[in-house]
């Protein structure tokens, strides 16, 4: 009896090819998104950090700590801009220009090596110990990503230690020779022959390598081997950094989900009757998934302009002040999303598939995209993967908006890529619909 | 109550007809040699009608006849391989044919969340009406449909009967002057299907001409004044009832004798006599009642035990059975 029981039910499984694909290809797909976003499959639990260094230096021990942190693994450190065809050749970073990136969302931090910090590059205990006035490293900061400063930091104290020796050892025998009353002149001249050998390697180290690009940032911290001060410029004024990211994050993810259901009423209406019905009149296939577009795209905008209104009535966004930018992002993603929503209906065959394959794709797309987790703890390769998302686009220019504070022209480059997404889509959901029309 | 001469449905039945056309009026309906294949398949093999104003057409056909392609071929909604379709002397598809049809679909494709006055004017619009014309409309439909006091109640809260009604409803909101009306008695109660009877019957008396689908002999014998039989894809027959039993039986009556077991060959003696056997069936006809006592006789001489006889007219399901071999409702 239990034989046939579980023979019948394997059987309307392998049949129920939705059914199919949520019981075994979802899981496995998602196990797989998580494993790379958060590194287990290439052997680092930690993404990269990216940091834009600026040297005021330009002495021979700056130099080597610029070396040192673009060296550093777990940095993807940059002293200045990609070339690109029409600055084939672009100048360094200075506090100014890396400031004005990380504003822009470039990179999440930026280090200053502060001009003075070769004259006393370290010093052991606090600067009233150490004899002389120790430079302070900036850090600017941009608080939506709270690890990336704290890695900056750590890092610059890491590659301090691992690229400066002789200037470790030469700060140490001072502190030696001041501390412990003085060396022999035999130790003296010892001790000078092995400095000399270290600042040689020191030196060496210090010569650019080519194609290096890699980097790091710190926190307020005053009692390690260099003094580092955080800055944060950009949402220094602003409260809870992350509610902008996860209103535009949860919203687009709900909102394709909602999409995909309005969509599936094309499917519906095909069922029972309706569509056939609606076409033998005087309704054009386009006209009817216009229509349902336009629907989607209204259910959408409503959708996200509740988000965005309970995350400023709840966690105090400042949305009243952002309405024209938060209006353009709405309007475009809504547009996108409703395209996609059309698209998913034009596919499926049933309700039931659609129901299974908009799961599988809408939860893919929300992982990849930033809608479950914050984009900062992803590896580059999955960031750039995300940029095939919704999810991505949107958030980013709610970030811009919100977050940035940057003006509604600089949502060019998301408005560009939703509006022509949705629009390519509705081209092939159109295509796709001409099995719904005469046969 | 039924309004079918409601005096706005008649004057805008009125309204649709072109007067450049009032001399010559092309017919209703006009389906030459239409062909539909899909794959090896022959849906519909060269089917021709001509369908007169103001008639009521019965389409009747086995399941897999190719009934429902050529429904479809109708509606626009299959492009027939071959062959022509003109509705009131337009193509199919055009806005005048689109204007000029009315389709009521076997499924209940009505929005199942929305009131009945909403439906109607969902339909309305979707049917190019709005403002006066289309509250006019509505309120005809509700009324026809026996609606009216129904009109805020969504449909999922309907009866079937009433769900059926505004099935009908929907398909004529834009007052088609032709109309085709798929097994609009599905699964209804007795008492509802009188009153979609007496729905089709004010819509006749109005005007309407009527393509009528069903597999109820009964109702195609009280609605429909021309009948079509398809088979494989082909029109078998068409006539009127009487015509097409006159063709098939002459004057004859169909007589039915069930016998006990035998070992007689019943088909072999039955063909011996003109008639047929199914298993422990006879099928024969005589010109007079009297003649089935020479049937008895025989089958007494055979030893054959009969269980019981049926002496019947031939109606519309005896030409269906003598036609295509097959139960209408199989």
């Amino acid at each position: 009896m239990i034989g046939a029981i579980l023979q019948t039910s394997f059987r309307s499984l392998r049949r129920d090819r939705g059914a199919f694909v949520m019981s075994f290809v979802l899981p496995i797909g998602f196990f797989t998104i998580f494993g790379f976003v958060f590194g287990s499959m290439r052997g680092s639990s930690t993404p990269r950090v990216t940091v834009l260094l600026v040297d005021e230096d330009r002495t021979g021990a700056s130099r080597a700590l610029v070396q040192g942190l673009l060296r550093e693994p777990s940095l993807d450190a940059m002293t200045h801009p990609k070339a690109t065809k029409e600055n084939p050749a672009p100048a360094d970073y200075t506090t100014a220009t890396a400031e004005a990136a990380v504003r822009s969302g470039v990179a999440p931090a930026a280090l200053i090596i502060p001009a003075g910090f070769g004259a006393n590059p370290i010093a052991f205990g606090p600067n009233s110990e150490s004899g002389a006035q120790r430079a302070t490293f900036e850090i600017l900061h941009d608080s939506a990503d709270p690890v990336a400063a704290q890695v900056v930091a750590g890092m610059l104290q890491k590659t301090v230690m691992m690229v400066l020796p002789a200037t470790m050892a030469t700060m140490g025998s001072q502190y030696f020779d001041r501390e412990i009353g003085g060396l022999t002149p035999q130790q003296r001249r010892q001790m000078d022959q092995g400095l000399a050998r270290l600042r040689k390697m020191q030196d060496e180290d210090a010569q650019p390598s080519a194609g290096a690009q890699q980097g790091q940032a710190a926190a307020d911290d005053q009692s390690g081997m260099v003094a580092v001060h955080v800055r944060d410029v950009v949402g220094e004024r602003k409260k809870s950094p992350m509610i902008s990211y996860y209103a535009a994050g949860v919203g687009v993810m709900f909102l394709m989900f909602t999409a995909s259901a309005a969509g599936g009423s094309l499917l519906d209406e095909s069922e029972s009757g309706a569509l056939d019905r609606v076409l033998s009149a005087r309704v054009t296939m386009t006209t009817l998934l216009a229509g349902k577009l336009i629907y989607c795209a209204l259910l959408a905008f409503a959708q996200l302009t509740l988000m965005f209104l309970w995350a400023a009535l709840v966690f105090h966004l400042d949305f009243f002040s952002h309405i024209p930018g938060f209006l353009v992002m709405t309007a475009i993603t809504s547009f996108a999303v409703a395209s996609f929503g059309m698209l998913l209906a034009s596919l499926a065959r049933t309700r039931g598939q659609l129901g299974a394959f908009s799961t599988l794709i809408i939860l893919t797309m929300s992982a990849l995209g930033g809608s479950m987790f914050p984009k900062f703890i992803m590896s580059d390769l999955m960031i750039r993967v995300g940029y095939f998302t919704f999810n991505s686009w949107a958030i980013e220019g709610y970030q811009k908006i919100f977050w940035r504070d940057e003006p509604i022209r600089s949502l060019g480059p998301e408005a560009a890529v939703l509006v022509t997404a949705g629009l390519a889509m509705f081209v092939m959901a159109r295509w796709f619909a001409r099995k719904w029309e005469s046969v | 109550m039924i309004h079918g001469s409601a005096p706005g449905f008649a004057m805008l039945n009125s309204a649709t007809v072109n007067p450049a056309s009032s001399r010559v009026a092309p017919p209703p309906l006009q389906v030459e040699s239409v062909v539909k294949r899909f794959g090896a398949v022959t849906a519909v093999a060269g089917v021709s009608l001509e369908i007169p104003a103001g008639a009521c057409f019965g389409l009747l056909g086995p399941n897999g006849a190719g009934k429902s392609t050529l429904i479809r071929s109708i509606m626009g909604r299959v492009r027939p391989d071959s062959g022509s379709i003109r509705i009131f002397g337009a193509p199919v598809g055009s806005t005048s044919a689109r204007a000029d049809l009315g389709w009521v679909p076997q499924e209940l494709a009505v929005y199942p969340l929305l009131t009945c006055r909403e439906n109607l004017h969902a339909f309305g619009r979707y049917e190019g009406l709005s403002g006066k014309a289309l509250e006019e409309a509505i309120a005809w439909c509700l009324d026809w449909a026996a609606l009216a006091d129904r009109a805020k109640s969504p449909v999922k809260t309907l009866s079937g009967g009433m769900k059926r009604r505004l099935n009908m409803a929907a398909g004529l909101i834009h007052r088609p002057r032709l109309v085709l009306l798929d097994e609009p008695t599905v699964g209804v109660d007795p008492q509802s299907r009188n009153r979609i009877f007496e729905m089709v019957e004010a819509l006749r008396a109005s005007g309407t001409t009527i393509i009528y689908t069903t597999h109820y002999m009964e109702e195609a014998e009280r609605l429909c004044d021309s009948i079509a039989i398809i088979d494989h894809g082909e029109i078998i027959a068409q006539g009127t009832k009487d015509a097409l039993v006159a063709r098939s039986f002459g004057s004859r009556s169909s007589v039915t004798m069930h016998f006990g077991a035998t070992r007689v060959d019943l088909a072999a003696w039955a063909a011996r006599r003109g008639g047929s056997a199914q298993d422990s069936m006879v099928l024969c006809s005589v010109e007079k009642p009297a003649e089935i006592a020479d049937w008895l006789d025989a089958a007494s001489r055979e030893g054959l035990e009969v269980l019981d006889v049926t002496l019947q007219r031939p109606n519309l399901e005896s030409v269906f059975l003598h036609l295509t071999g097959k139960e209408l409702r199989a």
